[in-house]
């Protein structure tokens, strides 16, 4: 027998090794260009002074204001920026690779829109009284809608083969269609119209009320979805020709299924309750991470982790600075900025293909 | 490694479309299933594979509860080629081939030297190396059929299922896949159409409507008058003069 192994093949082999150098240096790039640009641009230098001053207590004498600016506002605002990207990218990548549909996201399952209905119910209609949180009312909408569209699917002779996929895109529309409704019936009924404006401009993505507190929310989220999938990412690959072959590779399909969507959607509930429904992330980061680094969910991860990270952090970047006085929804950033070069990695993908 | 089961039945919605079967599976022996279409061949085989659960009766792997062992232990020890299994995603050969080695890695034990020689030999023992880094969409039907085996290969089982795993193969790699099967020191299971190559198993089990009808030798399953019954075929038996070998030849019932 012969044993043929390309150099280029021990390269990518330990890439998943890399992926430990790599992202720090990037992830502390894009923090310190989402401090340092906004409506007053201020020196990276600056921003390198007020971060040395409040993590290593060195005592460089800023400005107050620019302080201010820099680690109450922008700051926080990047942090959760990237854990919103990291989350809902690696949300679509499981999804995509559990029900083996290249449509799905969080939004098309209807996590988000019953997200944006617990949040609501919540915030507007008044349910639990004020003794429930936006958090916890988010995700007990997001569980409650995926809930009812995994049981929709089910009961549609669903499961989770390849032939069911259409059946659970079709469950999906029907659960985010009736969560939307039901957003806006509470919105319409109940809420002023300062309220209605505030939710909107909520429902299509909004950073500028994040502050460390959701912080503190936003990153164990992320952490655990990162970790979760790393764990899983042979189990993830297992599932390229089905549930049926994962099983008889030695994937418990259940139990993997249930933990990492109930990663997913308590993930995307996270994010959705703080900075409301940024949308395209989920669908489109994992598709375009595929292009550039395969298929493969060791490096599929990671890649998306860290791309649907700075794609936020840039895209909150220019949510600010685009129209000078005004911030823009970020959700229509992702969109706009997203839309077209998703376009130029499928053009390039095909003619490399 | 001894696989068997009792009274082993399989049933939807009230419908039972596989019952009562039993069998104990010899050590080594290379087991052919046949039957007509529906007849529950591959239901029987998913659920020896520990993918389905059997709805009625006893299903053991040596001695034991087939159920009772964690999936990726069935795996270390069962590989299971399905009679279709598609992909839309943009994966190689390789990535396909090294899918079997799924069952032995883990965050602790991560891929190894060792793991990329199981891959290349099971990649050659298809007949398909220089075809590594091929993605799979642009592969013939055979050649995706051929890089199942080898990903079932590469898990190193004791017990291989194959469900019809000459289905879109030439002539040649028909021969060659049965042939490597045979060679291989693996209890294997194998459902077939051809009945020609079906003569070259240890032993034949034929099912019909979900039922195990005979099981045994080849030339003791595969009578003119069973033929007819499961088939609904007339069948002649030739000798090939070259070297003795029974030969089935079919025609249409009268
Ligand atoms: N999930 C299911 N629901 C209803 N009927 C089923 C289901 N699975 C299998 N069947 C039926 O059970 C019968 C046996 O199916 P099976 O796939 O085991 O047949 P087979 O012997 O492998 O046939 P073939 O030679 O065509 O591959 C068929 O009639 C099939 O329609
Ligand atoms: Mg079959």
């Amino acid at each position: 027998m012969t044993k043929v192994v390309p150099a280029s093949r021990h390269r990518t082999l330990h890439a998943g090794w890399h992926w430990g150098w790599i992202t720090p240096p990037v992830l502390f790039v894009a923090l310190i260009v989402g401090a340092a640009i906004g409506e007053t641009a201020i020196p990276v230098s600056t921003v390198l002074q007020v971060l040395g001053n409040k993590l290593l207590g060195l005592g460089y004498p800023v400005d107050r204001i620019d302080a201010g600016i820099i680690w109450e506002y922008r700051l926080s605002r990047a942090v959760v920026a990237a854990c919103c990207g990291a989350g809902l990218a690696l949300s679509g990548v499981v999804l995509q690779a559990l029900l083996r549909n290249a449509l799905a996201d969080p939004y098309l399952l209807g996590i988000s829109a019953g997200a944006s209905t617990g949040a609501v119910a919540v915030t507007v209609a008044g349910v639990g009284a004020g003794a429930v949180t936006l958090s916890a009312g988010a995700f007990a909408g997001a569980a409650l809608a995926f809930v009812m569209v995994a049981a929709l699917a089910h009961a549609a002779g669903g499961g989770t083969g390849m032939r069911a996929a259409g059946v659970i895109v079709l469950a999906g529309i029907a659960g985010s269609q009736l969560f939307n409704a039901l957003t806006a019936f509470i919105v319409a009924k109940s809420a002023n119209a300062e309220q209605a404006r505030g939710i909107m401009f909520w429902l299509m993505g909004n950073l500028s009320g994040v502050r460390w507190d959701d912080v503190v929310v936003a990153i164990p989220a992320v952490a655990l979805a990162v970790l979760t999938c790393l764990w899983h990412v042979r189990a993830l690959d297992a599932f390229t020709f089905g549930s049926d072959s994962a099983a008889s590779l030695g994937v418990a399909v259940r139990r993997v299924q249930v933990i990492l969507i109930g990663i997913a959607a308590l993930v995307t509930a996270a994010m959705v309750s703080m900075v409301g429904s940024i949308g395209f992330v989920g669908l489109v980061i994992p598709h375009a991470m595929r292009f550039v680094v395969g298929v493969r969910h060791g490096r599929l991860v990671p890649a998306s982790a860290l791309a649907g990270a700075v794609f936020l952090i840039i895209s909150d970047v220019i949510s600010r600075i685009l129209v000078p006085g005004q911030v823009l929804p970020i959700g229509v950033i992702t969109a706009l900025v997203g839309a077209p070069a998703f376009a130029l990695i499928l053009i390039r993908g095909r003619t490399t293909r | 490694m001894s696989l068997s089961c009792q009274s082993l039945g399989w049933s939807v919605r009230r419908q039972p479309i596989v019952q009562d079967i039993t069998l104990d599976v010899q050590p080594g022996e290379t087991l052919g299933l046949i039957g007509a279409n529906g007849s529950g061949k591959s239901t029987l085989l998913k659920m020896l594979a520990g993918i389905r659960a059997p709805t009625a009766g006893r299903l053991t792997l040596d001695g034991r509860d087939l159920a009772s062992y964690p999936q990726r232990q069935i795996a270390q020890r069962i590989a299971f080629v399905e009679q279709q299994a598609e992909t839309g995603d943009r994966i190689t050969v390789r990535d396909a081939v090294e899918l079997g080695r799924t069952p032995w890695l883990s965050a602790l034990r991560p891929w190894s030297d060792t793991d990329e020689t199981i891959v290349a030999r099971a990649t050659a023992a298809v007949e398909m190396q220089g075809f590594e880094a091929r993605q799979w969409a642009t592969l013939s039907g055979g050649e995706r059929q051929r890089v199942h085996i080898a990903r079932a290969l590469a898990q190193e089982p004791q017990i291989l299922l194959l469900d019809e795993p000459t289905n879109h193969l030439d002539i040649h790699h028909q021969l060659s896949i049965l042939s490597l099967v045979a060679r291989l020191p693996v209890t294997s299971i194998v459902a077939l159409h051809d009945l020609n190559q079906a003569m070259e198993c240890d032993r034949l089990a034929l099912l019909q409507r979900g039922r195990l009808v005979t099981l045994g030798p080849p030339e003791e399953v595969l009578t003119c008058e069973r033929l007819a019954e499961s088939f609904a075929v007339r069948a002649s038996i030739l000798t090939d003069p070259a070297d003795g070998a029974c030969v089935l030849r079919f025609h249409k019932p009268t």
